[in-house]
């Protein structure tokens, strides 16, 4: 059997897993319910999704051409938010701008976990040799600041949101590869995982159908502080100046490019892009937070 | 004991080759190769295949690796054509700046920290709780150089307190100018602060649920008296270890604060090379910076295995 129908199967296996009256994700996300400000940040980051992929179509503004004749204007009824130093209209931009963070952050995360759970469960499940290289591989490059990586990179290439998501997620994967290979170490002896060996289930088999699954929990936190992390990585980038170049526009970019004008005192062009940074990460560590409580997991990420 | 610190020694040794390891793909990894790096992109196919016979580029890549590697134990980490200047000796001038910003940084960060994730796991769910996790949750989320900004505007501009620019000259020179490094240590600070203090907070509540916090209630142990003589020390120990692990987000931290306050660090080397692609000095500070949190790691292992003996005395197996 190839990778490909294992990962069509899980599909229907997590659904049963939710209908299931007493099912572990169920009893989860019930905790999950019950955390007031859970419920108030996941409500928040869809209203932000919103904002950013709706937004556009309602408030139309034109983010492509430059205005020289309107720039650095205050807010006002034609422009929200007023318009930045080269006359683009700050509201329609900080939407456009949301989408790249947006989707690299929810990209890189999503490479970060699916790289990081497959490399650790590996590692776990064949345990010796194996999982010592390939666990000092990880260690090895979490040696090196992942800042440090990224502006190597983006100093020899030039950064898209496709590259961003690429680098950002194949440098986040090790801590995910870290937790899951812990979590596979203790799952790969119980009973039911020997049962699938002794019926002759593929090691393959074993961890996508038996292993993986039972770490989702450990996966999903974990994943939520990615995206937070990510958010935060990209703009750290844009600021030190090899972020995704103009057009394109990015709330790192936007913010740090304000900070420029931290005297002139055009405040709009800095508080409206740091305020929905923060807000966004504050939203996504508050989730995680709760999932964990949720999920009951052991984690020492802060 | 020894049995332990041997096995994590062995351990950082392979890291550490797979460190350079990977430093030396970094190094392949350019585009065009290191020739095309050095002499510019109009150099001609003759001065390449010269530059790179000269510099033995030509040989098998694994020829190629021991030769660097010997250099790199050599103390020689190549040679800044940009700067005009061995990178060991931009390294040995700028390498213990950082130290000393990342070392002050990280000392203020557990010094407020401590206290502040303690006080948070005594009085759980109350009011100081909620406000000491907000407040953690908001300086963790904020972008790095917004805080250092606005930092900047508040006690450089406004209130004039404080200097926007980062002391320069010998590392005397800066320690003779401490008004100067508030900042710089500040930005770095507060962000750890805000990562510390959660640690310590559950490291505290995992302590408070254990059997040996309800047997000295017990006895008669006041709540204060368990709590500083009981379960403060013992919330402390993995402390150690945290420090260890924050080494590349220390790391991290410094590069954005030498930017900022153009502190005169590995950091502002970094990015000043990253932006003009002086690639030696990228690989080199990379090179030192990996090794370093490397070493640091390794240092808080056996720090950690020497407050705990649960750490050596459980084998763990590879």
């Amino acid at each position: 059997m190839t990778a490909q129908t294992h990962a069509t199967e899980l599909g229907p296996a997590g659904a049963y897993e939710l209908a299931a009256p007493e099912g572990p994700l169920k009893l989860a996300l019930d905790v999950f319910a019950e955390n007031r400000l859970a419920l108030a940040s996941t409500a928040t980051f869809f209203v932000i999704l919103l904002f950013c992929f709706i937004g556009p179509l309602v408030y139309r503004t034109d983010q492509v051409h430059t205005n020289i004749a309107q720039t650095t204007r205050p807010p006002s009824a034609a422009h929200w938010l007023g318009t930045d130093d080269v006359g683009y209209d700050e509201l329609g931009r900080l939407m456009i701008g949301g989408q790249t963070s947006l989707e690299v952050a929810l990209g890189a995360a999503a490479v970060a976990v699916l790289v990081g759970v497959l490399w650790g469960a590996v590692a776990g499940y064949f345990g010796g040799v194996v999982d010592a290289a390939m666990m000092r591989v990880v260690d090895a490059i979490l040696a090196i600041p992942a800042l440090f990586l990224l502006l190597f990179v983006a100093a020899v290439t030039t950064p898209s949101v496709a590259t961003l998501i690429a680098v950002v997620g194949l440098i986040a994967w090790l801590v995910p590869a870290r937790l899951v290979r812990g979590e596979t170490l203790s799952l790969r002896t119980r009973e039911y995982v020997q049962a699938v060996r002794v019926m002759g289930g593929s090691p393959l088999r074993i961890i996508l159908r038996h292993i993986v699954p039972n770490t989702i929990g450990t996966v999903l936190v974990n994943a939520t502080f990615q995206v937070a992390d990510a958010i935060l990585v990209v703009a750290a980038l844009s600021f030190l100046g090899l972020g995704i170049p103009p057009p394109a526009a990015n709330w790192g970019g936007m913010l740090s490019n304000g900070l420029n004008y931290s005297y002139a005192g055009y405040w709009w062009l800095i508080y409206p892009p740091g305020i929905v940074i923060v807000v966004t990460v504050v939203c996504f560590n508050f989730i995680g937070d709760a999932l964990r409580d949720a999920f009951e997991v052991r984690l020492r990420r802060r | 004991m020894t049995g332990y610190i041997a096995r994590r020694a062995v351990q950082a040794v392979v890291v550490l080759l797979l460190v350079t390891v990977i430093v030396f793909v970094m190094l392949h990894a350019l585009p065009g190769g290191t020739a095309r790096a050095v002499l510019g992109e109009r150099a001609t196919n003759v001065a390449i295949a010269q530059f790179e016979k000269q510099n033995g580029f030509d040989q098998p890549l694994p020829v190629q690796y021991w030769r660097w590697l010997d250099r790199v134990l050599h103390g020689d980490l190549g040679f800044s054509y940009k700067q005009n200047e061995s990178v060991s000796e931009l390294l040995a001038e700028r390498l213990p700046k950082t130290m000393l910003l990342a070392g002050v940084s990280v000392l203020l960060a557990l010094l407020v920290a401590i206290p502040l994730g303690f006080v948070q796991a005594l009085r759980r769910n109350r009011l100081i709780d909620y406000v000491l996790t907000g407040g953690a949750f908001l300086f963790y989320s904020t972008p790095a150089f917004w805080l250092a900004l606005v930092l900047v505007t508040l006690f450089a501009i406004r209130f004039r307190i404080f200097p926007a620019q980062a002391p320069q000259g010998s590392i005397g020179q800066i320690l003779a100018d401490p008004a100067g490094l508030v900042l710089p240590v500040l930005t770095i600070a507060l962000v750890s602060i805000a990562f510390f203090s959660r640690y310590v907070r559950s490291s505290t509540l995992e302590n408070l649920m254990q059997d040996y916090v309800r047997t000295a209630r017990a006895k008669g142990a006041s709540t204060m008296r368990v709590a500083f003589r009981h379960v403060l020390r013992n919330a402390l120990v993995p402390v150690v270890t945290l420090v260890g692990l924050s080494l590349p987000f220390v790391f991290a931290g410094t590069l954005i604060s030498e930017e900022i306050f153009n502190y005169p660090g590995t950091g502002l080397l970094f990015y000043n090379a990253a932006v003009a692609r002086d690639y030696p000095v990228l690989l080199g500070v990379t090179l030192v910076v990996g090794v370093a949190t490397v070493m640091g790691s390794l240092l808080a292992d056996i720090c950690y295995a020497l407050l705990d003996p649960r750490v050596r005395l459980t084998r763990e197996r590879p």
